[in-house]
């Protein structure tokens, strides 16, 4: 690991940031696809957390982790998609505030 | 046929015959609901007088006055403690039941006529059986706890009874103060039971004489109690002081009650139980003492009282209080037998005067008041002769009935060791007060003027039994009691002086009595001017109210009371728990509000929770 010039610090700084970008994402968008997106990001933000945590410790439990994270994100996107697909057909629209009236 | 083994039935036909008029429900015609309600008494009756006739001649080994027993089945059983459905008739016992059956025949009889246009004639009956059959297994049961079966029957019946017109709110009042003001004592008595079984491991009275004698020294603290505690249960039941304030109230019931039930019998109870208990008061001489004290303040309390009275039945209540008074006293000082023998000339008197007196109401369109009567002398002769004799007999003039047994209990009194003279002063200036109210109220009633007319007379169902109370009322002193067996006899005797005070005092009340009545003295208290009859109108008012007792407990009982019902009437307790629920039920609403369906809103606020918990962490770390 040499070859490692850029310290933990920075790459947790950095997946804090997006993580935080892709919060703000989901609590400022309306639309169901881009809060869809924000998700993405923020899993991703953590996945970077773990990667960088297992290089740092020199062990492989952060790749592993990543690897589940991926799992789930794939996952999460085909009932994501499958939501949204049924969003669209009942409200005719892809904005989560007209879905309020779910709340039963 | 053995009446030895047939004693059960005594107890049992007031008993079925109640049960049966129960069940009818003012359904049988009222000649045979009379018939059934006297005719089983007048059974019970001859029932009783057959037994007593075995029991007291001889029989073939030559033994006459043993006692009967007959053991019908255990009632409970629980480890050591036994009671049984047990009856045992000894001399005692014997009396009490020609006095209850006996006079309590004769009040029947009287109330087939006295109550003959009341639409509860049945009921009527149906509860004075069944008084009757629970007052004879008060007397008749060889055990404490049959007799407290008896002791809480005749209660109820005297509630039911007092209560008997209760569509009138003042009666149902009264029957409820004369059940609670009982239940006082009652409670002192179950306290009093328990502490005696516990002591003693036994409620049969043979049993219980002989374990005392071997546990107890005289004067034992533990002896004491508990006599003090059964002496509460009779000064409940026998309405002395400081229970003596439901008896006068008890008056509301129909006026054969009053002669029955507290005058001639359930009143007495507490008398009987002193009795039939001797044997553990003669061990707790404080005891003993306390019952005679109590007595001599009764009895001058209630003629004080019944010196002022203007209702003729609140007349003969308080003179009832007094006369009771003047059994514990003879109880208190030794004078067993003539306590019991006061105990059944009262009852003929007593049992004569109030039945006198419902013949003057029923007569009168149900007058009560002494002044509104009068000049009733010539129009109802009957009543003024019965009124006239068990007026004497009250006042214990010479000869009459209630002259021996009171002069017997007077006369004992002096003997008192410690406080002797002083009893029997309280019981010559009682018995001068005694005359001197009873003579008011007869020249009151009959003589003087008439100011009501009588619209009728009594018949021959009311007449017959007066008739006979008046003979028994004036030869009754010459009964000789068959009481040798069951207490100690007292010997000894105050010097003639003495003797000739006592028997001169009643004499000179009844004389006063008539000197008043000429001068026109008693009337019915007014305003006067000026301060000494200020003052003394006062204190008439005082003695009339009976000395404030009534209204010092309602001062110290019933309002405090009545006070705490209204403040619990709200349930404060249950504030606690509606705080609760409304507690929950605030932040149910509160949470429901949060639901708002804004995925947005949801993600925001999972988020911020999260950063407080992480920081809250955070500062619990550093």
């Amino acid at each position: 690991m040499a070859g490692l010039t850029v310290p933990l610090e920075h790459v947790l700084l950095l997946a804090a940031a997006l993580f935080a970008a892709g919060l703000l994402g989901l609590m400022t968008r309306r639309n169901i696809i881009f809060m869809l997106l924000s998700l993405e990001v923020m899993l991703n933000a953590a996945a970077l957390a773990f990667i960088a945590a297992g290089a740092y410790r020199g062990e492989a439990d952060g790749q592993v982790v990543f690897l589940i994270i991926l799992a789930i994100a794939a996952a999460e996107v085909s009932v994501g998609l499958g939501l949204v697909l049924q969003v669209q057909r009942r409200f005719r629209s892809l904005d989560m505030d007209a879905a309020a009236r779910l709340k039963g | 046929m053995d009446m030895r083994e047939l004693i059960w039935l005594i107890p049992a036909l007031p008993l079925a015959s109640a049960a049966l008029l129960i069940c009818a429900n003012e359904k049988l015609p009222r000649s045979a609901v009379a018939a059934l309600g006297v005719g089983s008494v007048g059974i019970a009756a001859l029932c009783v007088l057959f037994t007593v006739i075995e029991w007291a001649v001889p029989g073939a080994d030559g033994r006459a006055g043993e006692t009967i027993r007959l053991h019908l089945w255990d009632w409970l059983s629980v480890g050591p403690f036994k009671a049984a459905i047990a009856f045992e008739i000894d001399g005692l016992t014997a009396v009490m039941m020609c006095v209850i059956t006996g006079v309590g025949f004769l009040i029947h009889l009287y109330s087939a006529e006295f109550m003959a246009e009341d639409e509860s004639y049945a009921r009527y009956f149906a509860y004075l059986n069944l008084f009757v059959s629970a007052m004879l297994i008060l007397v008749m049961a060889d055990n404490l706890l049959l007799l407290y079966l008896g002791w809480e029957g005749v209660g109820a019946c005297s509630y039911l009874l007092v209560g008997f017109w209760y569509k009138d709110a003042a009666n149902g009042a009264a029957a409820r103060k004369a059940f609670i003001v009982t239940r006082v004592g009652d409670t002192a008595m179950a306290l009093g039971l328990f502490l005696l079984f516990a002591e003693l491991g036994t409620l049969e009275f043979r049993e219980m004489g002989a374990a005392a004698r071997e546990r107890w020294a005289v004067g034992d603290p533990v002896a004491v109690l508990a006599t003090m505690l059964l002496l509460g249960g009779a000064v409940g039941k026998s309405a002395q002081l400081p229970l003596h304030t439901w008896l006068p109230d008890a008056m509301a019931g129909p006026t054969p009650v009053s002669a029955l039930i507290h005058a001639a019998t359930m009143v007495t109870a507490g008398v009987y139980l002193i009795g039939r208990a001797h044997e553990l008061f003669l061990l707790a001489p404080p005891s003993l003492t306390a019952v005679a004290v109590l007595g001599v303040l009764t009895l001058l309390l209630a003629a004080f009282t019944a010196l002022n009275q203007s209702d003729i039945k609140r007349v003969l209540a308080y003179s009832t209080i007094s006369q009771i008074g003047y059994m514990f006293l003879g109880l208190g000082v030794g004078a067993w037998t003539a306590g019991i023998f006061h105990l059944t000339t009262h009852a003929f008197f007593k049992a004569l005067l109030f039945l006198g007196a419902g013949a003057v109401i029923h007569c009168l369109h149900h007058e009560h008041n002494i002044f509104r009567m009068g000049g009733l002398r010539a129009r109802l002769p009957i009543a003024f002769w019965s009124f006239l004799i068990g007026a004497a007999a009250l006042a214990a003039l010479p000869l009459t009935s209630g002259f021996f047994s009171k002069d017997l209990i007077v006369l004992a009194a002096y003997g008192q060791p410690a406080i002797g003279p002083w009893l029997w002063g309280g019981a010559v200036l009682g018995a001068f007060l005694t005359a001197l109210y009873s003579f008011r109220l007869v020249f009151l009633v009959f003589l003087g003027e008439m100011q009501t007319e009588p619209d009728r007379r009594p018949g021959m169902a009311m007449a017959a039994p007066l008739a006979i109370l008046c003979a028994l009322s004036l030869l009754g002193g010459w009964i000789a009691l068959p009481l040798d067996g069951v207490f100690p006899v007292l010997s000894g005797h105050p010097s003639l002086l003495i003797e000739m005070i006592s028997i001169g005092v009643p004499i000179l009340g009844a004389a006063l009595a008539w000197m008043l009545f000429r001068a026109g003295v008693f009337k019915e208290a007014g305003q006067e001017a000026g301060l000494p009859a200020r003052l003394w109108s006062w204190l008439r008012a005082f003695w009339h109210g009976g000395w404030g007792i009534d209204r010092l407990y309602g001062f110290l009982w019933v309002q405090p009371y009545q006070g705490l019902t209204r403040l619990l009437r709200g349930e404060p307790l249950d504030y606690l728990y509606h705080g609760i629920a409304r507690a929950n039920l605030a932040m149910n609403s509160a949470f429901c509000k949060t639901q708002t369906g804004r995925m947005r809103w949801y993600a925001t606020v999972m988020a911020g929770g999260f950063i407080l918990l992480l920081g809250g962490m955070l500062a619990l770390a550093l």
